[in-house]
């Protein structure tokens, strides 16, 4: 999923300065599992910013309102009814969720609760790890199903680096060393052999180096 | 190991002819006076082969390692231009390959380089198009196929002599004789260690690269770097990633009175080189004698390899 984490508190509130109502607009999905942009948060931001508003005796009036998901246009247009009635939505989805919404209202303002993170997965409830960096092209065969492009810190696809100690990232000693997992993993599964070969130059147009990406089912077209 | 020579270079002749290699280190500076490499020379000069020139070393801004070999070259020192995969990518490293070739750079050395978080710019974007291997194998088709990365053809090939560097005493310790297999497989002419001060260590991982025959296929240098004191041996001992110190070498260093600190630590290099010459498999020796220039003559003196054989 989509890992998102809330913006300090101090920024947000300069991004609604001089504003009098607004819409705190969770997301349903990822947000939501990860802890940071659901309902749940939307009530406790809102909460935040009436607080520190009425504070300075300039009062904020808050809509709130979570949609299943910001990133499909047919939920997005579910916020129809209350955008005319704002003058700025401030919105807890990802990235996408802030950018849907924007491509939707073109005159309102759509403001990012969330720093988007990265895509990752729950090791445990309220702790998340990255895991992936979308490069177009996984190579976890190759790789025992780590991958070296999210996991070690320089990317490298022959790896690891002389940097590598007691299994740890020479960045921290608190990262694991991204290659050490893959031939550990790579024993377990007798598969030292693909260790041997050299990963070839990387191919880095699948990545966003490519530019913007986007995946068409044709089927889907009519 | 063949005789046929690849780039001409001094360091090459001399290893080819099979005689024992010395190679030093020099950083540049942090500024645009070239003043700064002139005394570093004035210092190096015939004490060793060939100098390295180190590419942003720990991530930290210095003078450009092309720039900073040209500098060497007009003051007559062989430069081994360092080059590393984090702050270029595959159009700009080929392009700084030739653009070395053409200035009369002949050796180079392949490095991913240390990750940004440790110099003085850790917002930097980082690069890694290619990883070292990746840079080794690129240096190699475009000077013996005469190609780019792209398949087209090169008009004037770089003839470069190619190194990279290993770490016999990074984890995972089972696989830094076959990573040193992927590096010759990709083309890789010498090797320079990581500072050697764990030897049994280091005895044991020349054996498997012996046993592997790739001390047939490329030249192996091993690294000594001289303590200055007690305390910088702590520091590489706790703060530098993949460095092996063993604790009786700090001992020794630690129950040296402070005055004679300088002088052990170079004691200690010169006993290393020496244990290092006795070791089957190992062409030379790459003196990083770190911000000490001043004591590389010494310490190659003492180590029996002065004066440097005039080719």
């Amino acid at each position: 999923m989509v890992i998102g984490e809330r913006k300090p508190f101090d920024e947000i509130m300069k991004m609604l300065e001089g504003l009098q109502k607004i819409s705190v607009m969770g997301c349903g999905g990822c947000v939501t599992v990860c802890l940071t942009g659901g309902q749940d948060e939307v009530r406790v931001l809102s909460s935040q910013i009436r607080m520190a508003r009425d504070k300075e005796g300039n009062p904020i009036e808050i809509i709130e309102k979570t949609l299943e998901r910001q990133c499909d246009p047919e939920y997005v247009e579910l916020a129809a009814p209350v955008a005319p009635d704002v003058e700025a939505v401030l919105s807890m989805a990802c990235g996408v969720g802030v950018q849907f919404m924007a491509e939707r209202y073109k005159d309102l303002p759509i403001y990012p609760a969330l720093n988007t993170t990265f895509v990752g997965g729950s090791k445990k409830e309220g702790y998340y790890v990255e895991r992936c960096q979308t490069c177009g092209a996984c190579k976890l065969y190759y790789t025992g199903g780590i991958c070296p492009i999210a996991r070690c810190s320089k990317s490298l696809l022959n790896g690891p680096c002389g940097g590598s100690t007691n299994g740890k990232c020479e960045i921290d000693p608190e990262v694991d060393c991204a290659w050490q997992l893959i031939l550990d993993r790579l024993k377990s599964l007798n598969q030292m052999d693909r260790y041997s070969e050299i990963m070839p130059i990387n191919d880095w147009r699948t990545n966003r180096d490519g530019g913007p990406r986007k995946m068409i089912r044709e089927d889907f077209q009519r | 190991m063949s005789e046929e020579l690849k780039s001409g270079s001094r360091l090459e002749k001399i290893l080819r002819s099979g005689k024992f290699a010395v190679t030093g280190e020099c950083g540049p500076p942090r500024g645009a006076d070239p003043e700064v490499i002139h005394k570093k020379c004035s210092l190096l000069k015939d004490k060793a082969d060939a100098f390295n020139i180190t590419d942003n070393q720990t991530s930290v801004v210095r003078m450009s390692s092309i720039s900073s070999a040209v500098i060497m070259m007009q003051q007559g020192l062989e430069p081994v231009m360092q080059m590393v995969c984090r702050d270029r990518n595959r159009i700009a490293i080929q392009s700084d390959i030739l653009g070395g070739a053409a200035l009369g750079i002949k050796n180079m050395l392949c490095l991913s380089g240390d990750h940004q978080k440790f110099g003085d710019h850790p917002q930097a974007k980082n690069v890694f198009d290619l990883d070292s291997i990746q840079l080794i194998n690129t240096v190699k088709t475009m000077r013996d196929d005469g190609k780019f990365l792209s398949g087209e053809d090169i008009k004037g090939a770089p003839k470069l002599f190619i190194g990279a560097a290993e770490n016999p005493f990074a984890d995972p310790f089972e696989i830094r004789a076959p990573r040193l297999g992927k590096k010759v497989a990709a083309g890789v002419d010498f090797i320079q260690t990581q500072c050697i001060f764990n030897l049994s260590k280091f005895e044991l991982w020349m054996k498997q690269v012996v046993d592997m025959g790739l001390h047939e296929k490329v030249f192996i240098l091993g690294g000594v770097t001289p303590f200055k004191s007690f305390g910088m041996a702590r520091y590489m001992a706790n703060n530098v990633p993949g460095m092996d110190v063993p604790d009786e070498l700090l001992q020794r260093m630690k129950n040296t009175p402070k005055e004679k600190q300088a002088e052990e630590g170079i004691t200690i290099a010169v006993e290393t080189i020496k244990k290092l010459q006795e070791i089957k498999g190992i062409a030379g020796v790459h003196i990083m004698a770190i911000e000490w220039e001043e004591k590389v003559g010494e310490l190659a003196d003492k180590a029996g390899l002065l004066p440097r054989p005039v080719l």
